[in-house]
């Protein structure tokens, strides 16, 4: 049954979200820490320890990987209601303090990444789902 | 018969919204073929696209929440909300191998603390040259620069005016901005093709929404690694920014 892949999908979010607030208020501050993390942890392991023991049928995994490839339209969404004029509007110091901060991450990215040793291990091949037609459309 | 057709599209918010957004993505993927010769990624197209439309509905409407805030586009305030965001994030990690997180949990420790204090730095220190010179202006100020989130939460925390509250989200937005729109002409430059140097990015460059989309329009291949270490970055900058960046920040300046 599709839905069991979405309920699974549903309930780590809202453990993982749970457990984020249970740590934000444990350390004292006003918001979530992590939840979305915890919630990708969690469906990690669900993952592992529900293939292992063969719990997961091809159906099963289509009710997860729909929201997966649902991914970047979401995010065009979201862009699409970003406050773009206030950002505009924000002046020299937001737009200078914004240039900086990026750019001065950009270099230390860079430069942390340029260490990885790049032997021949090639981008490891993330276990791509099976169906043909969710490949293509991402 | 165009008020039928929009009173169906207004009650039906989120489907409009599928419509829409379909529309753009198809859009996007042409222009992509056709003008560019897919040298610029679609998503790269689209994502612009939408905060063209962002900008539009927030100029048309004078509300926050850009083409959202038009009736006719509520939907999209749904489809592209922290709700289904987080929720399309977490499937994400379906794809992910244990093995390859594991390999970069240091890195990405490190590189989320490295993504928090430097913009700080960096932003609490424009923030002074420009006369902010207060260590409660600055600490917001500083924290805008690590998230759009973080900002007004520090600010919050320790009274800061609302001008520079708004500043403080400002700097955020342009943040996420920036590295929605910069990430795929940046690859090369950030050596973006692991899995261990996404998690590095989605920590240092912060901000869920900036992060994700700039890797989506990268590679969709690390979308999950950027964004699991992305997701601790608000969680983060909430702790530090009012507690040992603002004392860190009050010492220094008085």
């Amino acid at each position: 049954m599709i839905i069991y892949g979405t309920a699974l999908l549903a309930a780590c979010h809202l453990l993982g979200i749970f457990l984020g607030d249970l740590l934000g208020q444990l350390l004292g501050v006003k918001t979530n820490v992590g939840g979305v993390g915890i919630a990708m942890l969690l469906l990690i392991f669900a993952r592992l320890y529900m293939a292992k023991k063969e719990l997961l049928p091809k159906l099963t995994e289509l009710g997860v990987e729909y929201w997966g490839a649902m991914y970047i339209p979401v995010v065009v969404a979201m862009a699409a209601q970003q406050d773009m004029v206030a950002a505009l509007r924000g002046g020299p110091v937001a737009v200078l303090s914004a240039f900086a901060a990026v750019g001065l991450c950009a270099c230390v990215i860079a430069a942390i990444n340029r260490t990885e040793r790049t032997t021949v291990e090639a981008a490891p091949e993330p276990i791509l789902h099976d169906n043909p037609l969710l490949a293509d459309a991402e | 018969m165009i008020e039928i057709l929009q009173k169906a599209a207004a009650q039906n918010g989120l489907v409009t919204a599928f419509a829409v957004v379909g529309l753009i993505v198809l859009l996007s993927g042409q222009i992509s073929r056709r003008l560019t010769f897919g040298r610029v990624h679609g998503s790269a197209i689209a994502i612009c696209i939408g905060l063209g439309l962002a900008y539009w509905g927030g100029t048309q409407t004078g509300g926050h929440k850009g083409l959202a805030d038009m009736s006719l586009f509520g939907g999209i305030g749904l489809m592209g909300g922290a709700m289904l965001r987080d929720f399309a994030i977490v499937a994400t990690a379906f794809e992910v191998q244990a093995t390859e997180a594991r390999k970069a949990g240091m890195i990405g420790v490190v590189s989320l603390l490295l993504g928090t204090v430097l913009p700080f730095i960096v932003g609490a220190g424009i923030a002074w040259s420009f006369g902010y010179s207060d260590a409660v202006s600055m600490t917001t100020i500083g924290a805008g620069a690590v998230t759009y989130i973080v900002g007004p939460v520090t600010g919050a925390a320790i009274g800061a005016t609302p001008d520079v509250m708004a500043l403080s989200i400002a700097t955020g937005l342009v943040k996420a901005i920036i590295v929605m729109v910069g990430t795929p002409i940046a690859a090369r430059f950030l050596a973006l093709k692991t899995p261990r140097s996404a998690m590095v990015f989605g920590g240092l460059a912060g901000t869920v929404s900036g992060v994700s989309a700039g890797l989506a329009a990268t590679d969709r291949k690390l979308v999950p690694y950027g964004a699991l270490v992305a997701t601790f970055h608000t969680g983060l900058g909430c702790l530090m920014g009012p507690s040992v960046l603002f004392l860190a920040t009050k010492a220094l300046v008085g």
